[in-house]
C-alpha cells in the first residue's frame, strides 16, 4: 500500500511537472505547508494517545468505547467527534491505536463520521455563509447519518474480519 | 520561519509532551509501552503522510473547481452529480475552507443540491485520504465506510434541496454580496 501511494504520487508529480512547472510548484507548496501545518497536531495527539493508551487498562477503554460498550459508545464517540476539530490525518491513526486496544470499529466509525461532517465549533462560520436553517438541517443530518455509518462498518467489519 | 511562531505551533505538542513524560516517569512500566507505541507508529504515519500531502497538493492545483460549477446547475442531473462528487473527492483541507468554495460555485450557477452534494463528498469522501485510512484502519473499514458515506451524501444532498427554497438560495446570494462588502 505505502509503495503503491509513492508510485501513484511520483506518477502524478511527473505528468503535472511535464504539464507545468508553474502548477507543480504551486501544489509542492501547498503539499509541504500542510504537512508542516499538521505535524504539530499529529505530534500532540501522538504523545498523548500513546501515554493514555499505555495507562488505561483496555478493560476501561473497552467499557467507554467499545464493542460492548454499545449505544452509550456511540454517543460519547459521536458526540466527542462534533465538538473537536481533529483533521482527519490524526484522527485515523489515532482511532488505529484506539482500536488496537479495545476500541470498537462502530464507535471508530460514528466518531471519524461526526468528526469529518458535522462541526459545532465551525457552524457559526458556516452560517455565515448558508444561513442558520441550511447550517442547522445540514449538522443535524450529518450527525444521525453517522449512526447509520457506525452500523454499516460495524456489520462489514463483523462479516470479512 | 521565525522562532517565535515555531514555538506558538508546537505548544501543544510541547506540552502533550511534558505531560506524557512525567507519567512515564511516574509510571515507568507505562511509560516504557507507550515510548514503544509510538516508535511503532510515528515511523508508519511519516512514511505514508508525504505521497498523501503530494497528492493532495497536485489535485488542488489542477482540478479547475470554478470552471466546472456552471455545469453543476439545476439541469444537470446525474453527470451534475457525479462532477460535484469527483470535485469534492480531489480536494483538499478542512470542511470549513470548502464552505466559500461551494458559495463561489454557487454563486456560478451550481444548484444547492449539487452543492450540498460537494460539502459531503469534500468531508467524508476525499480520495488521498481514503488511501491513508485504508493504511490506518484497513480495506474492510475504509471502504465500507466510504460507501455508507457516499449514499449519505446523495440522500442529505436530495435532502437539503427539498428542505431550501429559492428564497433560502437568494438569502445565500445575498450574503455572498454581504462578504464581498465587509
Amino acid at each position: 500500500m505505502t509503495w503503491f501511494l509513492y508510485l501513484a504520487a511520483g506518477a502524478a508529480l511527473a505528468v503535472s511537472a511535464a504539464a507545468s512547472r508553474e502548477k507543480t510548484k504551486k501544489a509542492l507548496n501547498k503539499a509541504w505547508n500542510s504537512f508542516l501545518n499538521v505535524l504539530p497536531a499529529l505530534a500532540a495527539m501522538l504523545f498523548l494517545v500513546s501515554i493514555s493508551v499505555a495507562l488505561l487498562p483496555e478493560r476501561v477503554i473497552a467499557s467507554l468505547i467499545g464493542e460492548e460498550s454499545g449505544f452509550f459508545g456511540q454517543i460519547l464517540a459521536s458526540v466527542i467527534g462534533s465538538i473537536t476539530l481533529i483533521p482527519a490525518f490524526v484522527a485515523f491513526p489515532m482511532a488505529k491505536v484506539l482500536m488496537e486496544h479495545g476500541a470498537g470499529a462502530a464507535q471508530m466509525a460514528v466518531f471519524a463520521s461526526t468528526l469529518m461532517m458535522v462541526g459545532v465549533a465551525t457552524a457559526p462560520l458556516e452560517a455565515s455563509f448558508f444561513g442558520w436553517k441550511a447550517t442547522l438541517f445540514r449538522n443535524g443530518m450529518a450527525y444521525f447519518y453517522s449512526f447509520a455509518v457506525g452500523y454499516v462498518v460495524w456489520l462489514a467489519v463483523k462479516a470479512w474480519m | 520561519m521565525d522562532v517565535r511562531k515555531a514555538l506558538k505551533r508546537w505548544r501543544t505538542a510541547m506540552a502533550s509532551l511534558f505531560i506524557a513524560a512525567v507519567l512515564s516517569v511516574a509510571f515507568p512500566r507505562a511509560g516504557r509501552e507507550a515510548l514503544s507505541l509510538l516508535g511503532m507508529n510515528v515511523g508508519t504515519i511519516l512514511g505514508i503522510l508525504p505521497p498523501v500531502f503530494v497528492l493532495l497538493g497536485l489535485f488542488d492545483a489542477w482540478v479547475p473547481r470554478e470552471r466546472v460549477a456552471p455545469h453543476l446547475g439545476e439541469t444537470s442531473g446525474l453527470k451534475g452529480v457525479i462532477l460535484a462528487i469527483l470535485l469534492g473527492a480531489s480536494s483538499a483541507g478542512p470542511l470549513y475552507i470548502a464552505f466559500p468554495v461551494a458559495e463561489v460555485m454557487i454563486r456560478k450557477g451550481t444548484s444547492l443540491r449539487n452543492a450540498f452534494i460537494f460539502l459531503g463528498a469534500w468531508s467524508t469522501m476525499r480520495v488521498p485520504m481514503i488511501l491513508f485510512e485504508i493504511q490506518n484502519l484497513g480495506a474492510i473499514f475504509a471502504l465500507s465506510r466510504y460507501g455508507a458515506s457516499l449514499a449519505g451524501v446523495l440522500l442529505m444532498g436530495a435532502f437539503m434541496e427539498r428542505v431550501l427554497g429559492p428564497k433560502d438560495r437568494e438569502d445565500i446570494l445575498a450574503r455572498f454580496a454581504e462578504h464581498r462588502a465587509g
